[in-house]
């Protein structure tokens, strides 16, 4: 018998004495918690959140500037920025005459709750219709994080290739919208096939759609549409628009 | 590199469990992490030893088990095994599965140290 703790294994170094205690928690507990916090806020204003996420480059805030432009007459728009540096994003949105917050994330790849929180707070979240959350520019980190977003778009332009669904599968999986950016540029581009990134998000048994734009020449009217739908539904009483999660959940037994 | 963000919350979590059963340290840490979590085992073992220091976990060995993607055919009616990148039904090629697993990332258990205790041994 063991000296040690009188438990039956005859020798004391070969095992533990420490007392396991089971936890099965989510390490993203605390994260989600602020989200729904923020989901709570954002479902009692009345406003449809948009969180917008895609490598950096692909064009995300060259087409919240053509939204606006397209949407700023009948619809109330604020944007909410991420980034590791600068406040030139938020300058760019603020010039179309939308309410711009900026988030300095400083080294930080990704977007979090709490920084949404701290954010929404010095918006006219009442007044609003619709709020885009862009984050920062990273196909990796923004999917790990649940903002209190209704809907997540992802951004794909085309020099980028048709493969990252393949390449970022945690990303493209969860995604409720892909958009195909710069579509402009497809004729100099010969190995980018559009039919192809809507196969690899099938793949991931995402039923997002695969819409088509180009920003620059102004022609994002799949993505308005869109967005109208969800505007919609989010008018109607009660509230029914729910966002695509697939996250489950683990109950401690 | 989010590991940092979110091995910060692991250590919180694991220094409340301590806190609650009166424990001076903790020896070890189980994660499970699923494939698809987006979290890699290696950048969260590098952000540890950092993220650690100073705090009740300073010290702890951190184990990682990692879990497959695991889906579920509505058609077919079967589960299997599968690639982060193709969750269609490898049996009957349907691709509206479920994800049944392999999206996890928890902390199962946490070993508490009695320190006291095991001085006078």
């Amino acid at each position: 018998m063991c000296e040690t703790c009188g438990c039956a294994v005859t020798d004391s170094s070969s095992h533990s004495h420490d007392n396991t205690i089971e936890v099965l928690a989510s390490l993203k507990a605390d994260n989600d918690l602020t989200a729904a916090h923020n989901r709570a806020h954002f479902n009692a204003a009345g406003v449809l959140v948009i969180n917008l996420m895609s490598s950096p480059g692909a064009g995300k805030t060259s087409l919240l500037e053509a939204t606006i432009e397209a949407l700023a007459s009948r619809c109330k728009i604020a944007v909410i920025e991420g980034d590791l540096e600068t406040e030139n994003d938020a300058e760019r949105i603020r010039a179309k005459g939308v309410p711009a917050v900026q988030i300095t994330t400083g080294s930080a790849c990704h977007l979090d709750a709490h920084m949404i929180h701290h954010a929404i707070h010095s918006l006219p979240l009442e007044d609003l219709d619709l709020l885009f959350i862009e984050n920062v520019g990273n196909l990796v980190c923004p999917a790990s994080f649940d903002l209190g977003q209704h809907a997540n778009v992802a951004l794909l332009s085309t020099p980028e290739g048709d493969d990252k669904p393949q390449k970022y599968p945690v990303m493209f999986r969860a995604v409720d919208l892909v958009l195909i950016t710069k579509t402009d540029l497809l004729p100099v581009l010969d190995d980018f096939d559009c039919d192809a990134v809507a196969d690899h998000v099938k793949q991931l048994a995402n039923p997002a759609p695969v819409l088509r734009l180009s920003a620059k020449h102004g022609d994002i009217a799949p993505w308005l549409d869109w967005l109208e739908d969800k505007l919609a539904t989010r008018r109607q009483k009660p509230f029914t628009f729910v966002a695509h999660h697939h996250h489950h959940t683990i109950k401690p037994v | 590199m989010h590991e940092l963000s979110l091995c910060q919350a692991l250590i919180r979590q694991a220094a409340r469990v301590a806190q609650e059963h009166g424990a001076p340290r903790i020896t070890h840490l189980h994660v499970r992490i699923g494939r698809l979590s987006g979290v890699e085992a290696d950048l969260l073992q590098q952000a540890f030893s950092s993220a650690s220091r100073g705090s009740i976990a300073e010290g702890a060995t951190l184990h990682f088990e990692h879990s497959p993607v695991r889906i579920h055919c509505p058609a077919c009616a079967r589960d299997a095994e599968v690639e982060v990148n193709r969750l269609a039904c490898p049996h009957c090629d349907h691709w509206q599965t479920q994800l049944i697993g392999g999206d996890e990332l928890l902390l199962v258990s946490v070993d508490l140290g009695h320190e006291r205790e095991m001085e006078h041994v």
